[in-house]
């Protein structure tokens, strides 16, 4: 069901999400992106920069951030705006697990012309991994 | 190295055109885990009101990240690209993408500056059809790492 205008009000939370996240998650992303920059498959690599482990994307996360809201809306063309601040990596072990991001979100502020804006809180383990996390919605 | 400040409003020539198609939308989609209907079923998003498929708000990434790189080409932008991460990104959508969409990308650099060390460049892609029509900007903040 669309989510309406006239249903939302400020401080109204989204369902809160957790997204699993592989290894073979990231494969299957940097394909679908283009971003095959190694630190994102390759633990050689990503240890020999400096890295606890191979780590997701940030353009990952902000994705599965992203579905939190669109997947709320039930419109992925509602989302007109979106902002996020990398902080800390998601770091995906090589198991069968992987690693976890969790997704929770807020109406922060209703705007102009039907707009909504989404605060969202990005973590994962106990760390937050999207210091900034903002989404605008257009609503009907 | 620092970067310097007249970088700022640099604008590079415009990338060819980037034909969508319904099968990378898909393909996206499903990277990123989303089984909505308007990614994958025509007449599931012209019953939404769209002419075709239309992508997930973070799918311009497929071609604005290459159209970026035109910035660290240049051999006037001193960013070391082994220290390179992403630092920020923007979206902002005029209308989504879709299927059929031929579209072209102009880098423009928004910003350059060096704080603590790091060099921070902000370059915005903007999206456009080949005739002219603005689809969206994704602005890229990258953060060159300082020696430390």
């Amino acid at each position: 069901m669309t989510v309406r205008l006239a249903d939302v009000e400020v401080g109204a939370e989204l369902p809160e999400r957790t997204f699993p996240v592989t290894r073979a998650d990231l494969v299957r992303y940097a394909g679908a992106s283009g971003d095959f920059n190694p630190i994102h498959w390759n633990q050689r690599v990503a240890t020999s920069v400096g890295l606890p482990d191979v780590i997701a994307h940030g353009m990952f996360t902000m994705a599965l951030a992203g579905r939190a809201v669109t997947d709320w809306t039930a419109d992925p063309g509602a989302l007109v705006e979106y902002h996020v601040r990398f902080g800390r990596p998601v770091v995906v072990p090589d198991d069968d697990a992987g690693a976890e991001v969790t997704v929770r979100g807020k109406v922060g502020a209703l705007l102009d012309d039907g707009r909504a804006r989404i605060d969202l809180t990005v973590t994962s383990g106990d760390e937050k991994v999207l210091s900034l996390a903002r989404a605008i919605v257009r609503l009907a | 190295m620092a970067l310097d400040r007249e970088l700022v409003g640099r604008s590079y020539p415009s990338s060819a055109v980037y034909e969508v198609g319904r099968a990378k939308i898909a393909e996206f989609a499903q990277a990123i885990g989303s089984d909505d209907p308007l990614h994958r079923d025509a007449d599931a998003a012209r019953a939404a009101g769209h002419p075709d498929v239309i992508a997930p708000p973070t799918f311009a990434i497929a071609l604005t990240l290459e159209a970026a790189m035109v910035v660290l080409d240049d051999p006037d932008v001193a960013l070391d690209y082994s220290r390179v991460v992403h630092g920020e990104q923007k979206f902002t959508h005029h209308r989504p993408i879709r299927a059929g969409d031929r579209l072209v990308a102009t880098t423009t650099i928004e910003a350059a500056r060096t704080v603590a060390g790091n060099d921070l460049l902000t370059a915005r892609v903007d999206v456009a059809t080949e005739d002219g029509e603005p689809v969206c900007a994704s602005t890229s903040m990258l953060v060159a790492r300082g020696e430390s």
